[in-house]
């Protein structure tokens, strides 16, 4: 019998379909992954079968629980099964934990829950499972409070509370989406111990394919409330059929191969859904009757003209330009503390005219610190800012606001950044009125800039709450561009957005600054997606640059051994690739920015470390390593901070 | 935790100093205890009063720096000094101090356990029909003044000993319980309405959050989920409101006695105001700012023990 079936399942936020017609079955011990972008349904799909929905929804269909009907049950009926038969794991570990519980308390009550042990008991229960999910120490850990915790630690927190029970099936809604990834690396391999030790069908709802190509054994694709594919992992990643999956696999960045190649459009809104199917607005292969009648799913996809996958473009056209001379941002032996936190410690790089520089490293690094200390445009705490020739500690106020023409910025989540009240016209013309341009030469110029950034001049007249992300964020950067600036830094410029959409963004940061001519300063922790925006990278590691160089020899040649270890940390959307290859796993957490110890900084992780010899390790423990050229081929613009990196490079 | 309680100790008192000092100034300027012998015939001699108001240090032609010299000096040796009958300050306070702390305490503990009780439930039935009555009633006696809500009250009860031909509801004496009735109702009421508003708020605000998924998740029926997790994290920020709030009840206490004819401090403060007694005044402020100040570092230490945040971040 299935552990889990789910028949027709529809679901409606007031006149507003979020789920359409959802049909699906898990069995025992298998891993069912539900693939979509925000707004497909997928999350709201396992809330439904939890029957966790707010009450404003409303839900029809079946879920069957080992043959049994959950639907329509009562609170009373539904919680003797949630938490024992049925366990559900949340995307935010931030805030999924209670604040003011112990977190032992927290696991001994989901023991507790379906009654039958003394508290001891349970207590004792509670630390057995926390060493199951690998938290060190457990007796100490389960009496300290949530917000000591780490993300991922928080998150195997929730895996031990779902396993408690030995549930028949296990709801993991974006488990390891907010966590970094070589966290992420490690939680992932505590769900599948989970999974071992409770022999429980997965759901595993994600929009990362990397994470379904690594665990699941079939997938099925949302778009727009329904199921538009479903197959084996294989078959959906090496044979899919639907547009959109093709669409949507070609558009995730990789660590190696081609460019994404982004989808044109974005995913219609829920409330305003178009007569036929959901994807024809976007779809090359739409036809006349995908206008007016929506597919139903067959065997494997809901689509009247099934496709079959293109391969990739090749390596952009050898774009790769020479460096430029021109030397736009130059920062010496930058220092930023917080008190006893030294968020950036000694921070050297520099970025020249027309090329991309990205800072990359997990929470805690320093990126965004380094990126902030650039952009006050004043003397540093210690170390030097050189913007255009100037040393921005010695400038007069008016030569700052000269400069702030030529550095702008671009924010991570566009919908933040932007007044609601304004119109777009208004958005973009603000930064030129506030510099003096002349009326009719504003009218002109936004225009102009509207047209720069791929959006039709009738855009003017609206207000940025009517957009969609990816529009969002393409105002977000014309406004950047308004006074031809020549550095723009831009702070995890898309990682708010969709994968379809993302792809649309790099292609349009790429034309922009070959046709412009201006250089980008980047902050970014996906390692994918920097590949194919920057020229170079830079790789932090608390507060310091660990490796730094173009990005053909840091994805190539890897040599610090965290760079490494980041590399092989991201889930690669490639089922037989993702499963067959063995990953460097670092232990612990990205520490956060504290005083750094003696020596080498990535010393308790590093992994490189633990195979040296005693007298090689002694010099790890007592001599920081400095950038230095890495040993592949002179000449080769690549710097690493460490040792021993010569034992990594072959 | 001690180290913290101490440092919060010592800067109270200097607070309170601080604080009674500028009372004690401000009364012996605004009131005139020599206006008592105007009235009085015969009336005495200058000279006469000159020298009772002197005995009891409040003669106006002393100048206000000696006055309040003496005043501290007798303060720093536990004399509060003496009211306009002679008797001390002190033995007074002490006689009203519990009358008035039985009912503020049982007000703000009645007040404050049905207002968190009474808020909660209103949120988690948002827009129902039981949450738009709470809404209503609360908002109904917010709008009311204190010594309106008491009056109001104070009809009601002679109704019903009228109706009923008994005495159940008093308000002259010190009968005890029954005259305790109507008074502490009063603070009650309008406390309840305080803290109910503010708890539904707060419990609003945690109602849909991820915590209390995950407690249902873990198979929690809904309303032990919204005890355990929701209203036990949104009571925290209630701390902080009790110790504003005291202030305003204190306020509230002060007509409620007057009108219910409580013996208490409140009742004290407003004869005394009227017959121009300073240092009754004075320690009616004393009082006052050393409850406040005690009402904060009791939010504190409430708050320290509701909330591991707090706790560790000291
Ligand atoms: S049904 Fe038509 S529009 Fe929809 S995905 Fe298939 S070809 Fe494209
Ligand atoms: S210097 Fe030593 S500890 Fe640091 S990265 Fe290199 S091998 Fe590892």
């Amino acid at each position: 019998m299935n552990a889990l079936e789910v028949g027709d399942l529809r679901v409606r936020f007031g006149e507003v379909p979020a789920v359409r017609g959802v049909g699906f079955a898990v069995a025992p011990g298998e891993v069912l992954g539900l693939v979509g972008e925000s707004g497909s349904g997928k999350s709201v799909t396992g809330l439904a079968v939890m029957g966790l929905l707010p009450a404003r929804a409303t839900v029809t269909g079946s879920v069957r629980l080992r043959g049994a009907e959950l639907l329509g049950g009562t609170d009373r009926e539904l919680s003797r099964v949630r938490g024992r038969d049925l366990a559900m794991i949340f995307q935010d570990p931030q805030s999924a934990l209670t604040p003011v519980h112990r977190i032992g308390d927290q696991i001994a009550e989901a023991v507790r829950a379906h009654g039958g042990t003394t508290r001891s008991r349970a207590w004792r229960r509670a630390l057995d499972l926390l060493d199951l999910v690998g938290v060190p120490d457990a007796a100490r850990a389960a009496r300290a409070y949530p917000h000591q915790f780490s993300g991922g630690m928080r998150q195997r927190v929730m895996i031990a509370m779902a396993v408690a029970h030995d549930p028949a099936v296990i709801i993991a809604d974006e488990p390891t989406t907010a966590l970094d990834v070589t966290v992420q690396a490690q939680v992932l391999e505590v769900l599948k111990t989970a999974r071992q030790a409770t022999g429980a069908a997965i759901l595993m709802i994600t929009h990362d394919l990397g994470v379904v190509a690594g665990l699941a054994d079939r997938v099925l694709v949302m778009y727009a409330g329904r199921v538009v594919e479903s197959g084996t992992a294989e078959e959906v990643f090496y044979r899919p059929r639907m547009p959109y999956t093709i669409g949507l696999l070609a558009a995730t960045p990789l660590l190696d191969g081609g460019p994404p190649v982004p989808i044109p459009g974005g995913p219609p809104p829920s409330g305003a859904l178009p007569p036929g199917c959901p994807f024809e607005p976007r779809c090359r292969y739409a036809s006349a009757p995908c206008r007016t009648t929506e597919p139903s799913l067959t065997e494997r996809a809901a689509c009247h003209n099934p496709q079959r996958p293109q391969p990739r473009p090749a390596e952009g056209p050898g774009v790769r330009r020479t460096r430029s001379a021109d030397v736009i941002l130059q920062v010496t032996g930058l220092r930023r503390a917080y008190g006893a936190v030294q968020a950036v410690d000694g921070v050297d790089f520099e970025v020249r005219a027309g090329e991309t520089l990205a800072l990359v490293g997990e929470s805690g690094c320093g990126k965004t610190t380094t990126l902030m200390e650039i952009l006050a445009l004043a003397a540093p705490q210690a170390g030097r800012i050189v913007v255009l020739g100037r040393d921005v500690s010695a400038l007069p106020r008016q030569a700052r606001q000269e400069l702030r023409r030529d550095l702008q910025i671009v924010f991570q989540d566009p919908a933040a950044a932007l007044d609601p009240r304004m119109r777009i016209a208004d958005l973009l013309a603000e930064p030129l009125r506030a510099h003096g341009v002349a009326e009719p030469e504003v009218e002109r110029r936004v225009c102009e800039l509207l047209g720069l950034v791929g959006l039709d001049p009738d855009f003017a007249g609206r207000f940025p709450r009517g957009l969609s992300g990816g529009q969002r964020q393409r105002i977000g950067i014309a406004r950047a561009l308004a006074l031809r600036p020549r550095l723009i830094v831009l702070d995890e410029p898309v990682s708010a957005l969709d994968v379809s959409v993302q792809a649309g963004i790099m292609d349009l940061l790429a034309t922009l600054q070959l046709n412009l001519g201006v250089a980008y300063l980047i902050v970014a922790h996906d390692l994918a997606v920097v590949r194919h925006l920057a020229d170079r990278v830079a790789v932090m590691y608390l507060g310091r640059i660990a490796e730094i160089g173009s990005v053909e020899a840091v994805y190539g040649t890897p040599a610090h051994p965290y760079t490494r270890a980041l590399l092989s940390a991201i889930p690669v959307p490639d089922p037989r690739l993702e499963r067959g290859r063995s990953r460097v796993l670092l232990p612990g957490d990205p520490p956060g920015p504290a005083r750094a110890p003696a020596g080498c900084r990535f010393r308790a992780r590093c992994p490189l470390h633990t195979e040296l010899g005693a007298a090689d390790r002694e010099r790890c423990a007592a001599e920081e390593p400095r950038l230095r050229p890495a040993g592949a081929g002179a000449g080769a613009d690549q710097s690493v901070a460490c040792h021993y990196s010569e034992g990594l490079i072959r | 935790m001690a180290r913290f309680v101490l440092r919060r100790a010592v800067g109270s008192v200097v607070l309170v100093v601080v604080a009674v000092s500028l009372a004690y100034l401000l009364a012996a300027t605004a009131l005139h205890p020599r206006a008592n012998f105007e009235g009085r015939s015969p009336r005495p001699p200058e000279r006469v009063i000159d020298a009772r108001l002197t005995e009891l240090n409040l003669n106006d032609r002393t100048p206000l720096p000696d006055r309040y010299a003496v005043w501290v000096t007798g303060l720093l040796r536990g004399d509060l000094g003496r009211d306009f009958d002679g008797d001390p300050v002190a033995g007074e306070l002490g006689r009203r101090i519990w009358v008035s702390l039985r009912l503020l305490l049982i007000g703000t503990v009645l007040g404050g356990v049905l207002g968190v009780a009474l808020g909660a439930c209103s949120a988690v039935r948002q827009y129902r029909l039981s949450d738009r009555l709470i809404t209503l009633a609360s908002f109904v006696v917010l709008a009311v003044p204190v010594f309106v809500l008491a009056v109001l009250l104070q009809m009601g009860a002679q109704k019903v000993n009228d109706a009923t031909g008994t005495r159940i509801f008093q308000w002259a004496g010190q009968d005890g319980l029954s005259h305790l009735v109507l008074p502490t109702v009063t603070i009650v009421l309008a406390q309840v309405a305080v803290y109910s508003r503010y708890q539904r708020s707060m419990m609003l605000d945690v109602l849909s959050a991820d915590f209390v998924r995950t407690a249902r998740a873990k198979g929690l029926r809904r309303g032990t989920a919204l005890r355990r997790h929701a209203l036990r994290t949104a009571v925290i920020p209630m701390t902080t409101y009790f110790a504003y709030n005291l202030g305003l009840l204190l306020l509230g206490a002060v007509f409620i006695e007057k009108i219910f004819g409580w013996h208490g401090m409140g009742e004290w403060l407003i004869d005394s105001i009227g017959r121009g007694d300073v240092n009754a005044v004075a320690a009616f402020d004393l009082f006052a700012a050393g409850l406040v100040l005690v009402a904060g570092l009791l939010a504190d230490l409430a708050q320290a023990a509701l909330d591991p945040r707090v706790r560790v971040s000291r």
